[in-house]
């Protein structure tokens, strides 16, 4: 691993540090409002200002970062699962089930997510905390969202089936669990971990969509994605640059992501 | 004046200079330079936007809001509500009296006035409509508060005068008129704005884009010097949904006028143009928090206990500090409520009142006469249940968003985990109207009418809208029922103090059960480009184009 990998390692172990102890490095309480000094600009005490309630900007991005580090790496892992599952599976077994899966895959692709989502809430009990609506909005994320990954997974596995080697290897006696594991999975690794890393920023910011409906993180827990809303006001963007914390935090984030799993890629 | 005249810088004006002679091109400079004084000129095309396509051109049954600013903009009516002064003002009627204790009406009407497309105004036009909007079978929203009179008896008497007796009396019943444009007898009942007695018709729409309502050449106002009125050749109303983008095409000079802004973007225009932007203090649309209180709700029992009990609402309202909902939430530009009542509807507001203090100290107070008491930082209830309830609210709506921010932490204050939570427009409806599966909301509201008769939907126990417990069979509280008595007895007298009596006395009774918290009355924002004249916002809709007609554009 060459020295910038190194470091890109090193920074992004120091940013997960950092927010998952937000408690320790936060300068304020997440949820504290302090009235006296709404938009206030970075100050010593606020080191990126107050928003609109006068809540310490640090403190929620701190906690933001910690919430959607945690969550929405976990639901990109369901749903790659799932995606695995079901796309691999019926593509690898063919004939019928390679068909069922297709069917399955495209009504899933058709469905109205958003109205889906919205009835699904709205069967939820209201009365839950915040913490609660945060697992249960990644939760169905990844529960739901594993049909366009598993449409990659399927065309390459399906390719990968009909492939020289593994029709070489099959010819050969090769027992099919031992063709899965050791010929299919490594060639569709890569393709998982893509889809992995593409669907953590996609449910970051499918939850702070959704939070506009209410079905998101709800106040006053803070996520990239709810804070990520502030940029809506792109009128006050050029007079208080600090505003775009979170935008940059989690492009560098995701782009430290990036940049050492493309290494990886490409070492492999 | 004859329809179809010019006035100064039209056309014809440009011909008759041509053909003048010196002389008279000099008498005429002179009545140019004296006619700089006046307001306005027959030019120009005023542009303002409505949130959706009207839903509806026919008068009578424009319900959402789109459809009512046509009607408000195209409608001659009999009796108008003047929105600056809040009284009633001669129209189409000259005059009116009623009598029979309060069951007839007789109103005289304008003579010598004519619709759009040229054709008279007759008594039988004024009665063909008003038939229709009592017609049971059409269901005309707008007939709707006349239907409340019984069965009715409407007839012209001559050529200008009409009556009308209705079974049970109805009180305030002038106003009601201000909502009944008259049409054509031929189109009575199915009228599209086209043939009208206000000072524009509908004259195109462009589905999705815009209505273009055209000048009525025939309009019968005039102004001081005799100049006949509008002075706007025409409005474009575009439909326009998104309110940032209604403020960008206001600083583009796409439009003209905006007649509701929230705080947010009335600070933008603010911070830019500060002449543009204007505050006209309270409006009549409070934002308000109540607590579900149907028995049948689908709570727990512990739970229904804690939301009818008058001290727990009154608890709650004392512990939320509505001068911080106010000067955070909606950037100062809303006052705390008093009452049910704003200020800003100056006859019916219960001057009496006394505003609510913050004082978290005084709700523990009243939590403890409840059984309820602290355990920690956690307030429990005689049982032992974590006071913990839920707020919904439509999500997208920031202020609101905010303020139901401050209520979870003011209630936190004295032990109470508020889960907040913006859900979409209809969720809402269907938990506050159908399940009743849900513990509190905060909502705003826009009274249309002044009167407190239009609010008997909302007040009277067995009303569907009234909003803690609706369609009650019978009243399920002794103040239900005290209330049901005073606003009864409100409507059912004509006179004026006694009705403002029996009003006073439901804010009271409103005020000591808490059944609705009222926390602030916004404040009316509104968004005037210095190209439009004679504009006078005041806080009722439509705000900056009540007076329409007297609206002309400069440069």
């Amino acid at each position: 691993m060459s020295a910038a990998r190194w470091a890109a390692v090193a920074l992004l172990a120091a940013v997960f540090l950092i927010a998952l102890a937000a408690n320790l490095f936060a300068p304020a309480p997440y949820a504290k409002q302090f009235r006296q000094d709404l938009n206030h600009p970075p100050t010593q005490q606020y080191p990126l200002g107050t928003d609109e309630l006068g809540r310490d900007r640090l403190s929620r991005l701190l906690y933001g970062m910690r919430i959607s580090l945690l969550l929405a790496p976990a639901a990109a892992l369901l749903s790659t699962l799932l995606a695995a599952i079901v796309g691999g599976a019926g593509a690898y077994i063919g004939g019928v089930w390679d068909r069922l899966t297709n069917v399955v895959i495209n009504l899933f692709l058709s469905l109205p997510w958003l109205f889906l989502l919205l009835t699904v809430r709205a069967l939820l009990p209201l009365d839950v905390p915040a913490l609660t609506s945060v697992v249960i909005t990644f939760a169905l994320l990844g529960t739901l969202g594993w049909a366009a990954s598993a449409r990659i997974v399927a065309a390459t596995v399906r390719d990968l089936r009909n492939s020289e080697f593994v029709l070489q290897a099959r010819a050969s006696g090769c027992p099919s669990l031992r063709l899965l594991l050791r010929h299919v999975l490594p060639n569709v690794k890569p393709i998982l971990i893509a889809q992995f890393w593409i669907s953590v920023p996609l449910f970051i910011l499918t939850e702070a969509n959704l939070g506009m409906l209410g079905l998101g993180v709800t106040e006053p827990l803070p996520s990239w994605g709810n804070l990520l809303r502030e940029l809506e006001n792109y009128g006050a963007l050029a007079h208080r640059p600090w505003l775009w914390a979170p935008l940059i935090s989690l492009v560098l984030v995701m782009s430290l992501f990036q940049f050492i799993l493309s290494g990886e890629e490409y070492a492999s | 004046m004859k329809a179809g005249d010019r006035l100064i810088g039209s056309s014809a004006e440009v011909r008759i200079k041509r053909r003048s002679s010196p002389c008279v091109l000099l008498v005429l400079i002179a009545f140019c330079f004296s006619a700089c004084g006046r307001p306005a000129q027959t030019t120009g095309e005023l542009r303002v936007t409505i949130k959706s396509d009207p839903k509806t051109f026919n008068p009578l049954m424009a319900e959402d809001d789109s459809s009512d600013i046509v009607r408000y903009l195209t409608g001659g009516v009999l009796i108008r509500v003047n929105r600056k002064t809040q009284e009633n003002q001669p129209e189409l009627a000259t005059s009116w009296t009623i009598d029979e204790n309060g069951r007839r009406i007789t109103l005289n009407l304008r003579p010598g006035i004519k619709f759009s497309d040229g054709t008279d105004f007759t008594a039988e036009d004024a009665v063909a409509t008003l038939k229709a909007a009592l017609d049971p079978n059409l269901h005309s929203p707008k007939g709707d508060a006349f239907r409340a009179g019984g069965a009715a008896t409407v007839e012209a008497h001559r050529k200008d005068k009409i009556s009308i007796e209705f079974e049970h009396p109805i009180a305030g019943l002038e106003r009601l008129f201000d909502e009944i444009a008259i049409s054509p007898s031929r189109m009575a009942g199915k009228a599209d704005s086209s043939v009208v007695l206000g000072p524009f018709s509908v004259g195109e729409q462009k589905a999705g884009e815009y209505v273009l309502l055209r000048r009525n050449p025939y309009y019968w106002k005039r102004d001081d010097s005799g100049h006949q009125l509008p002075y706007l050749n025409a409005v474009r109303l575009y439909v326009l949904s998104n309110r940032d983008t209604e403020l960008i095409r206001f600083r583009q000079g796409d439009i003209q006028l905006i007649n509701s802004m929230s705080p947010d973007l009335y600070e933008q225009l603010h911070s830019e143009d500060a002449s543009a932007a204007r505050d006209l203090g309270p409006s009549v649309e409070p934002e308000e928090l109540w607590f579900n209180e149907v028995r049948k709700s689908p709570l727990p029992e512990y739970k229904k206990n804690w939301l009818r009990s008058r001290n727990f609402r009154r608890a709650m309202s004392m512990a939320i500090n509505r001068a911080d909902l106010a000067r955070v939430a909606l950037r100062g530009h809303a006052t705390p409520s008093i009452g049910i009542v704003s200020p800003a509807n100056r006859f019916w507001f219960n001057q009496n009142l006394q505003p609510t203090p913050y004082d978290p100290n005084g709700a523990l107070e009243l939590l403890k006469q409840d059984g309820f008491r602290k355990d920690g930082d956690v307030l429990k209830d005689k049982a032992g249940h974590p006071v913990s309830f839920s707020l919904i609210t439509n999500a997208g709506n920031k202020p609101r968003e905010r303020m139901g921010s401050l209520v979870q932490q003011d209630l936190q204050q004295i032990g109470i985990t508020v889960n907040f939570i913006p859900l979409d427009f209809p969720s809402i409806i269907e938990r506050v109207t159908r399940t009743f599966n849900y513990d509190a909301v905060l909502l705003g509201f826009t009274n249309v009418d002044l009167d407190p008769n239009a609010q008997m939907n909302v007040w009277l126990s067995s009303a569907d809208l009234h909003e803690w417990n609706p369609a009650q069979k019978i009243p399920e509280t002794q103040w239900e029922a005290e209330i049901d008595k005073y606003m009864r007895a409100q409507a059912s007298t004509l006179d004026r103090k006694q009705r403002k009596l029996a009003f006073d006395r439901v804010q009271e009774i409103a005020a000591e059960e808490s059944p609705t918290i009222h926390l602030v009355d916004k404040n009316a924002l509104v968004a005037v480009s210095p190209k439009v004249k004679n504009v006078d916002p005041v806080v009722l809709t439509p705000q900056t184009y009540w007076n329409i007609e007297y609206l002309s554009l400069g440069k």
